[in-house]
């Protein structure tokens, strides 16, 4: 079925894109005065007191600022405190309470790769939240991070922008202060308010032990063992099921808003319990949205230069667009190989999707929260069609500018945008400046770092695994499809988007030490060059504007940056994508194999 | 212009000498100066070294194809630079043949001479030269006043006057006293001289890379960094996939994708520039001043010499009431004939205007002229009875002893108002009316001075004149701003508060007191008239002495940064069309279905890559001129010159390389190449 045939979809899409952009000025606006340690929030005659509290408790000097050195030192430290204590939740989570389930502690390695993923905002998920964690490792282990690691992504984007929009300085804010001003005004009050609105639309939040309940009509369920040679079809009879419980409705809410992803239960967003209405799934979405578009205005209103924030808002919302068109069309139009046995082609593409979201839904789910370095999914990206899976994927390894994580997908755009008015900055007949600041070798050094970080662990880590055992035995299928599997788990472990595309045993020594590699390099390894990005740019002079300076605005500047994004991108990756989901495209429309 | 003429683009034996120079640049040595293209280099070699190997092998002709032409890349690189050295070493060439070896006449402690070699010669000696010989060495006049024939630095072939003391004591080597003596002190050791600067200058030896040249090599290394690990993984990709793919293909792949176009016209681009500089007789002291003076976006202008020229020019005669135009032109040029003074030269010349021959002083022998001085401010001649005087308003009150007449004091008080100099012209007691001097601006600069508001370049005029005199010729010419009885530490002050508010600031000086505000300015261009001092300060200097070159040195600065941004944008942006050439071809003989791909239908997957690796050795060649030549520069606002280059090399880059390979393609399938 064609998209253009999908009224609802069209009304669907229109509706988010008016009520996003009707509430990225108001987030723009609220996120400034958060970031400001001396703005006015309406939260104030509440939190002040418990603001100038946590300072005490801490020791910090909220009125002194940090140099970017510090600012990430500080970074580092608290991030490194957060692994430890998830890494100790999960290892000895058999002694702590809320374990009604008594689930037994985390391998080592698991606990390593969970507690990475969660400290680097990926939630990359190795394990089924309802059979390996307990209602307290979700709680405390995994939440903490849930907030600390939005919260520092948010913070460092807050450090880079005061560098650019500050000049001729040395600091670039304190980062104790940020942190405990992104919690107390934004994040916590936040989740509240939606966690409490996720409640009423039927998601689960109480510490009770799993329910069973016996199945209404027996079921017999095959599993093909492919790994031991002439077992062949195993059959079992299923005839009760455990539903699992627990505090989701808390964790969902962060889940989404701070893009983590990570859902409480294996299903994530697919889940009823996790998102069970259309307009909880609609919320979502939405949500996921807010901040990094939020943040986007907060560029805009700190460097004086609301055009350029619009501008780069236009820039990332052009690129979701044709991003989610392209998947949409994708899995609307579904696999002429299974219309051609006689599956009826109305619905389009539905395997691994849920009946109550369909086609368009599960679409433009898939786009958000790969655009936006979120992770949650309500529907199985393995089992797109391959241009439709293709798309997340590539989402994910144009570095999730595209709104992208909170502050991550802006201070991520920002980079493409220096090396943007780098690139084409001289065509003007003056050196490159950004904002009035002059581009040099300094700036342009740290900002292809932050490329190449990405593009390195990606491709090397993927090709590692290609030619190896470890990496190949993992697959549960061969040939394009296989290799899309394993470049989506380096990618979305590098691009800290947590998403998976399935299909893949990652919870192995091999893959879940590697891919804890490539969250901590995707993450530390491209927040230090942001952050000595931010410190060299905060100490530079600021050349006076006027008609000399390098336009930043426009819908010139929009295209001329979507077009860097896109080229990067294409060529870094256009080569194991044609291997990968782009030969698997043809192969289903020119022969019969299928993967 | 004799010695820094310009060559034509391919002069034959820098064409020659080019070739030569680019096999020697082949020492990987040389290269590693150049990322991009030292490994284009190594991947020459190793598809060499496979070609050695695998003799025999049937895909001989095709690898032997893909290293030749690897290596022609690098050769390109390669050549293009030799050739923007080799303009510049044909002119230090021409240069160092000035630079010979000459004796000097030492003088010493005692008083007595001593004849020494010129390059025994060290900074602070003394020596003297006289008429006929060839100044040994740099220095300063400290005595003496010659006309010096300066022809050799400047190609100018008019003598100038040479002096101790004042603005034009400084004396370059290499140059010749045509009259008179003159006693100079060395300031330059042998090797540190202005012309031994000039000839490491043009020749580009000692280039260092600016600092964008820098910044640009990062990216471009970090680009080849990851197009390498792209590669390098999709050998690993392939063979998950079942099929290896050839080292030859995958080093084929590699070079196209780096950016080759632009690493192997990086440097001459930037010689080019300095090169550009050089044709237009100013001497950049390094790349970087050149990469300032794109950046710049005030212009400090001299009135005197850059905006007006240099003199006030008689323009207008206004008759006292009941004097008839005629008699008052006569009595003024008979007044200004002994007026030396440019000023007076062209009332002389005005006056012939009204029918009058011209006269001279040798005609009229019994006559005696009152030639004009600072302190009479007046000038004239007694003849026969009748003392004919011209000068400025209240001297020529005093001379005739009463007021001036009402119209002619309304005269006087419209001519300064506006801007000029009013000179009263007098018979006796009798007053005939009032000449109008005027300060000429130059012209052109009007226009020129609104292209550059349309670049957003501010140009601020400093003057001694008082204010109303500056504001009428500020109004005049087009500038933005102006600075009145301005001090020459005003200069200085401003440049600073124009720095304050992030601004980069030009300007010319040629005096000893413009030497900190040259210093201070970021493109500072010294006169070579000028001081020692002023061009040691600037980091420019103008052989010409023009100050309005300012103007062309600004256009050669952003003409130089254009044509850099423009061919890396070109570069970048034509990857795109190479990876539909070589990415199909390398998946199609394992998944034939992968056919559409193909968008260029290109004829085989040999000729494919090969036809890539082709486009992209002779691209190189195809911009050389351009590189040299610099891109077309015009003044526009940076929105709109942005829009123009990117619409140019952005998406003429993007497009272009389709029907290129295409036809290369089509070309090599006739050839049975591949």
């Amino acid at each position: 079925m064609s998209i253009f045939h999908s009224p609802f979809g069209w009304i669907q899409l229109v509706l988010f894109t008016g009520i996003l952009l009707v509430l990225t000025k108001p987030m723009g606006v609220y996120l400034t005065r958060v970031l400001d340690p001396k703005g006015k929030t309406f939260l104030d005659p509440v939190l002040r007191p418990v603001e100038k509290l946590l300072y005490r408790i801490f020791g910090v000097n909220p009125e002194s600022e940090q140099a970017w050195q510090g600012y990430t030192m500080s970074l580092l430290i608290f991030s490194l405190i957060g692994f430890v204590m998830t890494y100790g939740i999960l290892r000895l989570q058999h002694l702590f309470p809320l374990n009604p389930q008594g689930l037994g502690p985390l391998s080592e390695h698991l606990a390593f790769n969970t507690a990475v993923s969660f400290t680097t905002n990926t939630n990359w998920q190795s394990y089924g939240g309802e059979s390996t964690m307990s209602y307290l490792s979700q709680m405390v282990g995994l939440s903490f991070h849930n907030f600390a690691s939005s919260a520092v992504g948010i913070a460092v984007v807050g450090a880079l922008v005061r560098g650019i929009a500050r000049h001729t300085a040395k600091t670039i804010g304190n980062f104790w202060v940020d942190i405990v001003r992104i919690h107390l005004y934004l994040l916590i009050p936040f989740c509240l308010v939606y966690a409490v609105f996720l409640t009423s639309q039927g998601v689960i939040q109480n510490f009770n032990p799993y329910v069973t309940a016996r199945l209404v009509e027996p079921a017999a369920i095959e599993t093909v063992k492919r790994d031991v040679p002439g077992e062949g079809i195993m059959e079992r009879k299923v005839e009760e099921v455990s539903i699992p419980q627990g505090p989701v409705a808390s964790q969902e809410a962060i889940k989404i808003l701070g893009t983590n992803g990570g859902g409480f239960l294996n299903a994530n967003s697919s889940h009823p319990f996790e998102n069970p209405t259309p307009l909880s799934n609609f919320i979502q979405i939405l949500s996921i949205f807010l901040i990094p578009a939020g943040l986007t205005y907060h560029l805009g209103r700190m460097v004086k230069d609301q055009g350029h924030g619009w501008t780069v808002l236009s820039t990332m919302f052009v690129l979701f667009l044709a991003a989610f068109l392209i998947c949409w069309w994708a899995e609307s139009a579904g696999n002429p190989r299974l219309h051609e046995i006689g599956i009826d082609p109305a619905l389009g593409n539905m395997e691994g999707k849920e009946v109550r979201f369909g086609v368009f839904n599960s679409a433009l789910y898939a786009v958000v929260t790969t655009v936006a370095s979120c992770g949650a999914v309500n529907s199985m990206h393995d089992s797109f069609t391959p241009l439709g899976g293709m798309i997340p994927l590539m989402n994910i390894q144009l570095g999730e500018v595209i709104f992208g994580g909170v502050g991550a997908g802006l201070y991520g755009m920002l980079v493409f945008v220096v090396i943007t008015v780098f690139i084409a900055g001289l065509m003007i007949g003056r050196t490159p400046e950004y904002l009035g600041k002059k581009i040099e070798a300094y700036d342009v050094k740290v900002s292809v770092l932050f490329l190449m970080v990405p593009v390195l662990t990606i491709l090397g880590l993927t090709a590692w695994a290609a030619v190896s055992t470890w990496g190949t035995i993992s697959l549960n299928n061969s040939g394009p499809h296989g290799m899309s599997e394993m470049l989506y788990a380096f990618s979305s472990g590098a691009g800290n988007n947590g998403s998976a595309f399935a299909g893949l045993n990652a919870d192995t020594p091999w893959y879940n030490t590697l891919l804890a590699c490539a969250m901590l390099l995707g993450r530390f390894f491209m927040i230090v060059p942001v952050l000595a990005l931010a410190g060299n740019m905060v100490q530079k002079k600021r050349a006076a504007g006027g008609g000399v300076s390098f336009p930043v605005s426009g819908l010139m500047f929009a295209s001329l940056l979507a077009g860097v994004i896109l080229i990067v991108g294409a060529l870094t990756f256009f080569p194991v994508l044609s291997l990968g989901p782009i030969v698997e495209h043809m192969l289903m429309l020119k022969s019969g194999s299928l993967f | 212009m004799a010695i820094l003429q310009s060559k034509s683009l391919f002069d034959k034996k820098i064409l020659f000498q080019a070739c030569a120079d680019s096999l020697r640049k082949l020492n990987p040595l040389h290269l590693m100066r150049n990322p991009v293209i030292f490994v284009t280099e190594v991947g020459a070699g190793i598809t060499t070294l496979e070609l050695i190997i695998g003799f025999g092998s049937e895909h001989i002709l095709f690898n032997l194809q893909i290293s030749l032409w690897l290596w022609f890349t690098v050769l390109f690189a390669n050549f293009a630079e030799a050739m923007a050295e080799g303009r510049g070493k044909a002119q230090a060439d021409n240069l160092r043949k000035t630079r010979k070896q000459t004796y000097a006449n030492r003088i010493k402690v005692d008083g007595s001479m001593e004849k020494v070699f010129s390059d025994a010669l060290r900074q602070g000696d003394l020596m003297l030269v006289s008429a006929g010989e060839t100044i040994p060495a740099d220095g300063e006049i400290i005595e003496g006043v010659a006309m010096v024939d300066e022809s050799a630095i400047t190609g100018e072939s008019a003598p100038v006057l040479r002096e101790a003391g004042g603005d034009r004591s400084s004396i370059v080597g290499g140059t010749r006293v045509i009259s008179d003596w003159i006693k100079i002190r060395v300031t330059a050791n042998p090797g540190e001289s202005f012309l031994d600067h000039m000839i490491s200058l043009v020749e580009g030896a000692k280039r260092q890379k600016t600092p964008n040249e820098t910044a640009l090599t990062i990216l471009l290394s970090a680009l080849t960094i990851i197009f390498l690990v792209v590669v390098i993984t999709l050998k690993f990709f392939g063979l998950y996939s079942g099929f290896s793919i050839s080292i030859t293909t995958l080093t084929a792949l590699l070079v196209c994708l780096i950016p080759t176009t632009i690493g192997g016209l990086l440097n001459a681009i930037g010689i080019a520039g300095i090169d550009r500089m050089v044709q237009s007789n100013v001497l950049a002291m390094s790349g970087r001043a050149v990469e300032a003076a794109g950046d710049v976006d005030v212009l400090l202008l001299d009135k005197t010499g850059t905006i007006t020229l240099g003199d006030r020019q008689a323009t207008e005669l206004i008759p006292a009431k009941g004097v008839r135009i005629e008699d008052l032109a006569s009595a003024a040029q008979l007044a200004s004939l002994a007026d030396e003074t440019p000023e007076g030269r062209s009332v002389v010349v005005l006056a012939k205007q009204y029918g009058l021959r011209g006269r001279s002083i040798a005609e009229m022998p019994h006559a005696s002229f009152i030639t004009f001085t600072a302190e009479t401010r007046m000038s004239g001649v007694d003849i026969g009875g009748k003392r004919v005087r011209k000068g400025s308003a209240d001297v020529m009150e005093i001379f005739t002893d009463k007021r001036l007449p009402d119209e002619v004091r309304e005269a006087v008080e419209a001519i300064a108002h506006s801007g000029g100099t009013p000179l009263v012209v007098a018979e006796n007691d009798h007053v005939l009316g009032t000449i109008h001097l005027k300060d000429i601006v130059k012209g052109g600069l009007k226009d020129r001075f609104e292209r550059f508001r349309a670049m957003g370049i501010k140009t601020v005029m400093i003057t001694g004149d008082n204010p109303r005199t500056a504001a009428a010729i500020a109004k005049e010419a087009g500038v933005d701003d102006f600075i009145a009885e301005a001090r020459p530490e005003d200069k200085l002050r401003l440049i600073r508060r124009e720095q304050a508010a992030g601004h980069l600031v030009a300007m010319t000086g040629d005096g000893t007191n413009d030497a900190p505000a040259l210093a201070q300015a970021d493109v500072g261009v010294a006169m070579n008239t000028g001081t020692q001092a002023a061009k040691e300060a600037g980091n420019m200097v103008d052989l010409d002495s023009n100050p309005t070159k300012l103007i062309e040195v600004v256009e050669i600065g952003k003409q130089m940064l254009i044509t850099r941004g423009s061919l890396t944008t070109f570069s970048v942006a034509n990857d795109v069309a190479k990876y539909f050439a070589i990415i199909p071809a390398m998946l199609i003989n394992l998944f034939p279905v992968a056919a559409p791909l193909n968008i260029m239908q290109l004829h085989s997957p040999q000729s494919a890559i090969l036809s890539a690796v082709i486009f992209n050795a002779l691209i190189i060649v195809a911009l050389i001129p351009l590189a040299l030549k610099g891109v077309r520069f015009r003044p526009l606002s940076a929105e709109s010159m942005l829009r123009r280059n990117l619409l140019i090399y952005g998406f003429g880059g993007l497009v272009a390389p389709f029907p290129g390979i295409k036809l290369i393609d089509m070309i090599v399938h006739a050839l049975r190449l591949a």
